[in-house]
Formats: C-alpha cells, structure tokens, sequence
C-alpha cells in the first residue's frame, strides 16, 4: 500500500517537472518579449519579465503589417476550417452510410494519399497558382486548402460509428430525401466530430508555414510569414521578434487551454482508429 | 430500369395516383442512386484539382527543362536526377536530414512511450496534464524556432548560462554539425514528444484491464508490464508514430531555415541543411525541374522509409508470437 502511494507521488513529481519543461519555453518568450535588448545581456539572465511588453509589440506593428497579417490569418483559418467541416461533413456521411459504385476504391484512394507529403505537389501547384494569377493573394492559401484527405477520413470514421443506420432507415420510411436526411439528422450527429476537426484545421491553417511563405508577398501576409519577416531582418532584436511570436501565438494558446479537453479527445479518437 | 422498379415497389396504400407515385419513386431512385456523388463530388474536384493532379504534374516537371521565366519547357528525361544524384550537396542534406530525424524521434518515441504510460493510470488533474504535453504543439513552428534560437544563443542564450555557470565552455551551437543538429532536434521533440504520447496513450487505454490486473498477479513491476504488455499491444500504434514522424522529420523546413536567420545553405558550411531546404534553396532560384526532382527523391525516400518500417514491424510480431 505504502508502496502504491509513494509510486503515485514520483508520478506526480515526474509530470510535473515534465509539465515545467513543456511551458518553460512559452513562459521564456514572454520574459524576453517583455524586456529590453540590453538588460538581456546581462548575467543572470532575466527570469521575470519587464515592463517593455506594448513598446517592443508597436515596434512590431511599425516593422511589419501585423494588423493586416491577424486579419489575413483568422480569414484564412476561419474559412478553410468552415469549408473543410462542411465539405469532410458531406463526404464522410456518404462514404459511411449510402451505397454506391467506387465507394470503396474512393476511400482507399483517400486515405492512401494522407501518407503523401505536402512537397511532392508543390511545385505544380506554384504553376497553377501563377496561371491563375493568385500569386500574392489569399486565394492562393484558402482554394487549395478548403478540403482535405483527413477530414474525410476523420468524419467517415466517426459517422460510421455514431450515426445509427436504423435513424436513417426511419427517416426515408418517414420520406425524407437524402438530403432531408444530411440536414435533419447527419449535421446534428455530426457536431460534436466536426467542431474537434474545425479545431484541428484552424491550428492548422493558422500555423502553416512553407506554402503561404511560397505564394504570399511580406506586404500581403499571414502571421507566420509576418514573424518570419521579423526573425530574418531583425535577427539581433530579440525583444521585437519574441514579442511579436508572442503576440501571434498566444491567442491560439489561451484558446487551447480552454478548449483543449474536446481537441485532445480527438486527436485521441482518431488515433485509435487509425 | 427506373420505369419497372418503383411499379413493383410501389406501396399499394395509395391507389390512384400512379403517374404521380411513378414520378416520386423515379426522383426517389435517383436520389438514392446518384446523391451520393453529388455528397462526395465537391471534395474529390477540389482535391483532385489542388491535390492529386500536383502531385502526378511534378514527375512530369521533374523530367523537362523547366524555369518559371521560360515559356519553353525541354525535355531532358532523367538529366535532373542524375545531375541531382552527383551533387554533393543533395547527399549532404540527405544526410543532415537523416542525423537530425534520428536524433529526435528515438528519444522522442521513448519518452513519449514512457509520459504516455505515466498518464495511463487514474490521476488526478489528468487533463491539466494532458494540455500541458499539447501546448507546445499549439505554438506554431515559427514561434519555436524563434524561441529555441534565443535560447541556443552563443551569447546570452539560457542554455548557454546553464552550461557556463557550472564552470564549462558555454557553445556555439550554430557552428557545428552535431551540435546545431542537437538544437533542432531539440526543438523538434519539443513540439511533438506531447502530440506522440496522447496517441500512444489512446492506444493503451483500448488495451484490456485483465492483462495488467493478471500480470500485477504474477508481480511484474510497472516497468515490465510497460515492456512485456503495453508495447507488444500498441505495436501498430507504434508503427504509426514512427511512420508518421519519418513522414515530418523529411520534411523538416522551418528550424534550419530560421535558426539560421533566414540562410537558404542552412550556415555557412551547410552544416544543417536539411533536403526541404535544398529544395527549398532551387526553388528560389526558379529552378522548377531540379527542384521537382528533389521533391520525387524525398517522396521515394519516406517510401523506402515506411517499407523497412513495415518489415521490422512484421518481423518483431513473427519472432514474439
């Protein structure tokens, strides 16, 4: 018995330290967002932060278009996400519950191409994108990513097993259409799945990285690409670039610890199934 | 075929309205027929268009003449790839991306495996726990590497306070191979030692109660029912990792390209130059066939990957069982 509870407690212990080594980082950026470029050079190195936190982030707004890389970001998420819910919503019901010809060479097909890395494609895809003229516009970043292997796969999973055949067989009993049936009882079903994948795909999208740095213009750009603008051209400035990472990065870390309950419970679905 | 059916299918409750119940059973058999791909249409244009067809376009890229400025494109066959596979430079990246994939999934999968069993037992504040192992999954790569690198700072770098304060040299982390490989796998396993135990962990709550309270019976310490029960029964779930890691780790980009402040050579000597930057560096220079060669050798690399992977896996299950 006492053996138990001294075990718990390493446990406890272990974690803990581990959780430490997890935020210590973030909380580090925050003291050196917060400082100025001198007092960093001196021994020991601040461990609190200071008081220079909204001087170093309006030389961050005077440096690069924050505003204006916020705005693109939630824009381009924000849509991407809606669109892959919707889009994986619709697909997923069919691949689940209705028969058709080539469903099961449709899904393998999907799921075979989520091994494929994202540079395999990306070179004609620039093409694409300069015939289509959307080099350095947000088209560029939200067309190619409204839909994804993933997302269909995660709905098709999920809708497999939570929507119950007998519901739908009562609904066309009832005389429902098919798409009576997506609207009535598959989106409600669907909810709890869609809103984790919508989660997902916003973290996602919010920090892609190569692709936006490909086709946008620094006078044009995401967060990333604002705060990768920053690192290069300012590299001894550490206050101005770590404010402005955490300025665009602590946003989505608050949202997380609030929502992180529902996020972590998908990722950890779709594990299993996978 | 759509006349006959509803004829026979038509419920005899309703007399009467033939012509109307044969049109509402022919709109029925064509919603139930056709619907299906209207659900599924929207998604496969879309990612055949910006997916699929990309990925088919760039072997076709990689075997002509082929820069952005040029509307003439040459055949070359395979010149690209054999000029990619004499370049030193290419074998160079290959072996950095290599090093540094190593360097931080093994720790990684051993730690990851060790919080996940850690985490596999009731705890309190099991979700504050959880979150913590995610956050820095949130934080995006970008603001990792810009963190990291003022933390592997030569000068005033925290790591390197540690390191002096105990009386030892503090390091230039940049300027070596094994050291600035050190540094990014580091930030690496930071941001997805968390990400792999929650998987780990799913995969070990679906494994059977009965087999630890038998093996807790016969006395094996936690550790061993770690290594004698958890492993063998996630095994897939192992793979999985490992495969989706290999995966990432070829296509490690931002950290050589930010922790050197924005350097396409990845330092001087091309100390960390990783094979998404080398294709990243030629596709600056609008080298578009050359640089789609270099996409096909990391798409067949991750290939050979998963292959071996998957053999090692079917070996380990032949010689336990």
């Amino acid at each position: 018995m006492t053996g138990r509870r001294v075990n718990n407690r390493l446990t406890y212990l272990t974690l803990t330290a581990v959780a430490f080594f997890f935020t210590i980082p973030l909380y580090y950026s925050i003291v050196v967002a917060s400082r100025d470029n001198a007092s960093l050079a001196s021994v020991p190195p601040p461990l609190f932060p200071g008081g220079n936190f909204f001087e170093n982030v309006s030389r961050v707004f005077d440096t690069v278009p924050f505003g204006l890389a916020m705005l693109n970001s939630v824009f381009v998420a924000g849509s991407i996400s809606i669109s892959v819910m919707f889009f994986s919503t619709l697909a997923g019901f069919a691949f689940a519950k209705l028969r058709f010809r080539g469903r099961n060479i449709l899904l393998l097909m999907t799921v075979g191409t989520m091994m494929v890395p994202t540079l395999a494609g990306i070179i004609p895809l620039y093409i694409l994108m300069v015939k289509l003229e959307w080099v350095g516009s947000l088209y560029a970043v939200v067309v190619p990513a409204l839909v994804n292997a993933f997302g269909v796969f995660f709905m098709t999973q999920y809708l497999s097993r939570a929507l119950p055949t007998e519901l739908l067989e009562a609904g066309r009993v009832d005389g429902c259409t098919t798409w009576g049936l997506v609207w009535h009882v598959v989106f409600p079903a669907a909810r709890p799945a869609a809103a984790v994948l919508g989660m997902l795909t916003f973290m996602t999208a919010w920090n892609d990285y190569m692709w936006p740095l490909m086709v946008l213009t620094p006078e044009n750009p995401t967060v990333q690409v604002a705060l990768s603008t920053l690192a290069a051209g300012y590299v001894n400035d550490y206050v101005m670039g770590l404010a402005g990472t955490a300025l665009g990065t602590l946003p989505l870390v608050i949202v997380f610890a609030f929502l992180g309950k529902h996020i972590i419970g998908g990722i950890m679905q779709g594990a299993v199934k996978g | 075929m759509a006349t006959r059916a509803p004829e026979r299918a038509a419920p005899p409750r309703r007399p009467g309205g033939k012509r109307r119940l044969t049109g509402r059973h022919w709109r029925h058999m064509v919603d139930v027929k056709a619907s299906p791909y209207a659900y599924v249409a929207p998604f496969f244009l879309l990612f055949c268009a910006f997916g699929l067809f990309p990925i088919g376009y760039t072997l076709w890229v990689s075997l002509h003449e082929w820069t952005l400025l040029d509307d003439e494109h040459t055949f070359v066959g395979l010149e690209n790839f054999r000029v990619l596979l004499a370049d030193s430079y290419f074998w160079n990246a290959t072996f950095n991306t290599l090093s540094i994939g190593l360097l931080s999934m093994l720790p990684q999968l051993l730690l990851a495996l060790w919080l996940a069993h850690l985490l596999n037992r009731p705890l309190r504040a099991q979700n504050f726990f959880r979150i913590t192992l995610l956050l820095p999954n949130v934080t995006s790569v970008v603001a990792v590497v810009v963190i990291f690198s003022q933390i592997f700072g030569r000068d005033f770098g925290l790591i390197n306070w540690v390191i002096t304060s105990f009386g030892f040299e503090g390091v230039a982390w940049r300027d070596g191979t094994l050291s600035s490989h050190v540094a990014i796998s580091t930030m690496i396993m930071w941001r997805w030692t968390g990400y792999n135990a929650l998987i780990l962990l799913a995969a070990m709550q679906a494994v059977p109660r009965e087999l630890y309270e038998a093996a807790t019976i016969d006395g094996a310490s936690s550790f061993t029912q770690l290594r004698k029960v958890t492993v063998p029964m996630i095994r897939p779930t192992i793979a999985f990792v490992v495969i989706t890691s290999t995966i990432g780790s070829m296509q490690i980009f931002a950290e050589p390209l930010l922790f050197g402040a924005y350097t396409l050579t990845g330092g001087q000597d091309r100390q960390y130059q990783t094979l998404s930057l080398f294709f990243y560096e030629n596709y600056m220079r609008l080298d578009f066939g050359f640089s789609s060669a270099i996409s096909w050798m990391i798409f067949v690399f991750i290939l050979i990957i998963a292959g071996i992977n998957y053999l090692l896996t079917n070996r380990m299950k032949g010689s336990i069982r």
